[in-house]
């Protein structure tokens, strides 16, 4: 019975992760940072992925601030930032993200205020899309190492 | 005898960027070095024990308050950040009469070849495109190496020590071979690579970081889309 939930989360993890690189929400750097999760950093890749979130939050708030600003002009400030936004992202995989990053900046270094303001929009779309997909993922290896933790708990009783 | 700690490499890592200081501080810890992370210029001269005065940001003398009793092997820092940039930070290291042999490598997410040049003429080793990856800190290796090994020969040594000191740099090597274990298409990359470039500094302008692998590598300096 438990073999057959674990199978199953497997299973769903391993469609949700394909679906995810099918889209080209996620591409290979994204298997390359768990490589560098182990025994000495057991969180790491949790860990960094929400401090990528936190990061990335913050900068989007101030590109709209920016942006939002009648007298804007500072473009240059939102290069700085966007830079920031596409190493992060490129950084843990984030394909679809950086590339709308990268094509707003476009827009930035023309100074193109709408060109900007859409360029916004789209990365906005695309990251609370990525962060609503790792979430999910999140919690499918949530339940899996639960379901795991129960399994090996409930042998241990049935041994002693 | 060998001691652990002696012989594990301790880098300085510069990032205003949070979540760029994690990630390079794990790929550091990962290739089995110590890592110091710093989030802005100043603070590493500070760490190094060069004190910068406020009211004459270009005179730099060694504080003789802050004694160094770290030894710090390399210095990675990121280039474009508030105040001071990394590449002021490569200036004011390689300007300073005790710090100057300290290796410095900049990270950069940006291919710009006018900086690039500029950095590795003032003495950067290396120029990193970001994101930085497992494969690029191989290369931090023999440059930190100089450094060890300079220092043992300036030191006065009994005949023992440096008999012992050979075998710990063998280890060193066998070390980072055990730990170093790349995929598979990693270590593909890095021998069609090697052939390829006769020296590091073109190595920095010519490869492209690249996810994407059916992206041709050597389209140098255009910006990917």
């Amino acid at each position: 019975m438990l073999g057959l939930g674990v199978d199953r989360l497997q299973a769903d993890i391993n469609r949700l992760l394909a679906s995810l690189f099918h889209q080209g929400v996620l591409d290979e750097q994204f298997l390359q940072l768990q490589q560098l999760q182990d025994e000495t950093s057991p969180n790491f890749v949790y860990d960094v992925i929400n401090i990528y979130f936190d990061e990335s939050e913050k900068l989007l708030r101030n590109l709209r601030l920016l942006l939002m600003d009648r007298e804007f002009s500072d473009y240059k400030k939102i290069g700085l930032h966007l830079n920031q936004l596409v190493g992060s992202s490129s950084s843990i995989g984030a394909r679809r993200v950086r590339n709308v990053c990268v094509a707003f900046r476009s827009a930035s270094e023309l100074s193109n205020r709408p060109g900007c303001l859409r360029g916004l929009e789209v990365v906005e779309h695309e990251y609370h899309y990525l962060k609503n997909m790792m979430h999910e993922l999140f919690q499918v290896l949530t339940c899996f190492v639960n379901i795991l933790l129960t399994f090996t708990q409930t042998e241990g009783k049935n041994v002693s | 005898m060998v001691m652990e700690t002696e012989s594990k490499f301790h880098v300085l890592a510069v990032d205003d960027s949070l979540f760029d200081r994690k990630m390079i501080e794990r790929l550091l810890q990962k290739s089995s070095c110590q890592v110091t992370t710093v989030d802005s210029g100043s603070k590493a001269l500070e760490f190094l024990g060069l004190r910068v005065d406020d009211n004459d940001p270009n005179a730099l003398s060694t504080s003789p308050q802050i004694h160094q009793e770290v030894e710090i092997n390399l210095i990675i820092t990121d280039y474009c950040m508030p105040g001071m940039t990394g590449y002021d930070l490569l200036k004011k290291v390689k300007e300073s009469a005790a710090f100057r042999s300290i290796p410095v490598v900049i990270m950069s997410s940006e291919n710009v070849p006018a900086r690039i040049s500029r950095c590795l003429e003032e003495g950067a080793e290396e120029f990193f495109l970001k994101p930085v990856k497992l494969a690029d800190l191989t290369k931090l290796k023999p440059h930190m190496m100089k450094t060890k090994l300079k220092k043992e020969s300036e030191k006065p040594v009994a005949i023992e020590e440096i008999v012992v000191s050979k075998p710990e740099i063998e280890e060193e090597e066998e070390e980072s071979s055990v730990i170093e274990i790349l995929p598979l298409h990693q270590e593909i990359e890095s021998e069609q690579l090697e052939p390829m470039l006769s020296s590091n500094k073109r190595k920095a302008m010519e490869e492209v970081v690249s996810t994407d692998r059916s992206r041709p590598k050597y389209n140098d300096i255009t910006t990917s889309v």
